[in-house]
């Protein structure tokens, strides 16, 4: 357990949850003004693509990095005009998104490089740089700034934003016009021109999470590179309830899920540890299933009785399950499925509440 | 008039999509004509053209007929892609387990030996029943704690995928076999190829016996929708749920049924990829059926008859695909997925073509 659990898990873990933060974001701003953002996969390749084409020509990331946000921003241009000006289901037409940019990349580069969906490699003085470039610490420092400069950035866009939603005119009226088109547009808000800023706001960061994944996290554009992250993304944003900080942080755990898996792949452990793990979801499935009994009042006994019901069970299975067992190899598959289980969860609402913005999903109509 | 109006729209989406597509293919600098003559022409060769077509329309008919059920109800059901998995699995699980053995299959070992006529029957209900289980399970989500049923499907997509991966890798694949597949299913539980019974057409072609099931799913989904009391039910609900509940119907009982009638619809893909095709589970085998089947549900106006044209219509594509791939200079078969989403997103905003059509006088302006 001591060789998984070190300095390398930790930066994994923020590489790994660089491209969910921004995209997650992107949604953010798209969902709190009232337009569901499904194509954020979508998005993301579109950036992706765009980045390591551009940067392959142009011999400059920056170049790159500026044309995945031109290129997110116009993606998400698109969903905003079939989306707020022809009111068109916005979950269908996030999917066709989706769609589509499995496709189109790979008819490009199929032209442009002749190659069947990636696009060439590109040395590495031209990818976006890691933070050791612009600090002269020490080689023994490295590893602590072995961290991209779009990580930083992405912490940045968490606060920025926290700060634009919650104390700025603009962020007012993103979240009333998500929350209340009618009551904004009373008050003279421009509902659907702070809908089109949103959805395109959300392709810019969308767009800067795809550069991350082909010019940043690697050397290259492959086929279908964004492998689910869009979705993860929007996961993150319905776990952190639509806030930027809380969504951040659930960026990271669904990151740290991520690194675990890939260091924990074929490595067995203590059978100790899987015991404890057994252990921990027994009594977190114990706390859901009493959670519902509202008939005991209290919230504390319905905790302690569910936590203790849990617990006796987990130890009747480890009984059973795991008598006589040494090391075991934990199957990477059940990691990779906690953030879907864990938003499943939050979403039937045993964790807190999580509220989506009221007008969600629903195009608005002025009153004639 | 009616009929005409019906047709209009999808038919618009096409060849908008197809002019978008085919400026891309021109700035590629490939001929749009020739291009599309591979893509369409291709599919009416007989025995081989027809014969793909009709087996790659096959799991598009019931993908699409499982989307179009949902709509039908008012759900989205994204989740198609997760529960024709889960089916597949299922049906292959039956096959291996309850049939004499391959001679390629040593390793599972059998409950029973039934002869095929059990078996098949047998492996089907799987398909179906796992496939209803899996789209259920959001449909009890929403109606049980009103959690949107578009992230649910979503995230049981990806946590199908990851347990289906865990039980091949860990349980069901032959041990040194190099690709995550199953052991090959009993060779009673193979469905019969269509060559068998029409004579010209080669069994090599894999087209079986599931494409009539498609047919039959197509008319008793009809039947179902426009013929029966629960059908009634079903589209009140969809078209307006709080008349419906005003009417003495229960919104909760009718979402789960129409998620899990869908998810059993996009089970039946399942039948035709492992009873008639690869006699065994195969990890990643759908071509994004699920998602595919939103454009033919949209297309085809969530009816049975244009659900089953629009199918036809994606089939071609896919097969023309191939040649596009071989016969042209730069275009490549992901052309099909690029002019997908464009329909996707056309067809959703169908609006967009609403003002010139009424300019030229071929729809009438709508009298409010």
């Amino acid at each position: 357990m001591r060789q998984i659990l070190t300095l390398s898990l930790l930066f994994s873990t923020i590489r790994l949850s660089t491209p969910l933060v921004l995209a997650a974001l992107g949604g953010l701003y798209s969902e709190r003004s009232g337009v569901i953002n499904i194509a954020l996969e979508g998005l993301l390749l579109a950036g992706a693509f765009t980045a390591a084409s551009v940067t392959y020509y142009a011999h400059n990331p920056w170049v790159g990095l500026g044309s995945a946000i031109v290129a997110g921003a116009a993606v998400a241009a698109i969903i905003a005009v079939a989306c707020i000006r022809y009111k068109a289901d916005q979950v269908v037409t996030g999917t066709g998104i989706n769609i589509l940019f499995i496709g189109l990349p790979a008819v490009l580069s199929g032209a442009l490089f002749l190659s069947s969906g990636s696009t060439p490699q590109i040395p590495k003085e031209n990818l976006l740089p890691v933070l050791s470039r612009f600090l002269p610490f020490m080689p023994a420092w490295r590893v602590f700034t072995d961290v991209s400069i779009i990580s930083l950035l992405a912490l940045v866009v968490v606060f920025v934003t926290r700060y634009v939603l919650y104390r700025t005119p603009f962020g007012l009226r993103l979240r009333a016009v998500g929350e209340n088109p009618e009551a904004a547009d009373a008050a003279g808000v421009a509902v659907n021109r702070m809908r089109y800023v949103g959805v395109i706001i959300s392709g810019a960061l969308a767009g800067i999470g795809g550069a991350y994944l082909s010019i940043g996290q690697s050397s290259l554009f492959t086929r279908n590179m964004a492998a689910g992250r869009g979705f993860i993304a929007l996961a993150a944003l319905i776990f952190g309830k639509w806030r930027p900080v809380q969504t951040m942080l659930a960026c990271l755990l669904f990151g740290f899920a991520d690194a675990l898996t890939i260091q924990l792949q074929g490595v067995p452990v203590s059978v100790k540890i899987l015991r404890l793990a057994i252990l921990l979801v027994c009594a977190l499935l114990g706390w859901f299933i009493t959670h519902q009994l509202t008939f005991i009042r209290s919230a504390l006994t319905r905790a302690l009785l569910g936590i203790t019901l849990g617990v006796a069970a987990g130890f009747s299975i480890l009984y059973f399950a795991t008598r006589g067992l040494g090391m075991v190899e934990i199957p990477v598959q059940f990691i990779q499925m906690i953030p879907y289980v864990v938003t499943i969860i939050v979403l039937a609402g045993f964790i807190g509440q999580s509220r989506a913005p009221k007008a969600l999903g629903t195009p608005y109509q002025k009153e004639k | 008039m009616k009929l005409f109006k019906e047709i209009l729209f999808p038919l618009i989406a096409v060849i908008a999509a197809f002019i978008v597509g085919g400026i891309v293919i021109l700035i590629i600098g490939d001929s749009p004509i020739q291009t599309y003559k591979l893509l369409l022409g291709s599919a009416f060769s007989w025995p081989d053209g027809i014969g793909y077509t009709l087996f790659n329309a096959t799991p598009l008919i019931f993908t699409g007929l499982a989307v179009a059920v949902a709509f039908r109800c008012g759900l989205l059901n994204i989740g198609a892609e997760g529960q024709l998995y889960v089916a597949a699995f299922a049906a292959a699980w039956v096959g291996m387990k309850f049939g004499a053995p391959d001679p390629g299959n040593t390793f599972v070992s059998q409950i029973a030996h039934l002869p095929g006529i059990i078996l098949v029957p047998l492996c089907c209900l799987a398909a179906i029943a796992a496939g209803a289980i899996w789209g259920g399970i959001p449909g009890l989500l929403k109606a049980k704690f009103g959690s949107h049923e578009v992230i649910n499907t979503i995230m049981l997509n990806f946590i199908a995928v990851a347990l289906l991966s865990y039980f091949t890798q860990y349980h069901y694949k032959v041990p040194g076999d190099p690709i995550m597949q199953t052991a090959p299913t009993s060779p009673s539980a193979n469905l019969a190829h269509l060559g068998k019974f029409i004579p010209g057409l080669p069994a090599r072609i894999p087209l079986n016996l599931a494409f009539i099931l498609a047919i039959v799913a197509c008319i008793l989904v009809y039947i179902f929708l426009w013929k029966t009391k629960w059908g009634y039910e079903m589209r009140a609900t969809g078209a307006n749920p709080s008349a419906a509940e005003y009417g003495g119907i229960s919104i909760r009982k009718q979402i789960i049924l129409a998620m899990a009638i869908s998810g059993g619809l996009a089970g039946m893909v399942g039948i035709n990829e492992v009873l008639g095709y690869r006699h065994r589970y195969y990890d990643g085998f759908s071509a994004n059926y699920g998602f595919v089947g939103i454009a033919v549900a949209l297309l085809g106006r969530n009816h049975p008859v244009g659900v089953f044209l629009a199918a036809i219509l994606f089939a071609i594509l896919l097969r023309g695909g191939i040649f596009v791939d071989a016969f042209t200079m730069h275009v490549s078969k992901d052309i099909v997925d690029m002019l997908q989403g464009i329909v996707i997103v056309f067809v959703a905003a169908e609006a967009m073509f609403r003002g010139p059509l009424k300019q030229f006088g071929l729809l009438k302006r709508a009298k409010v």
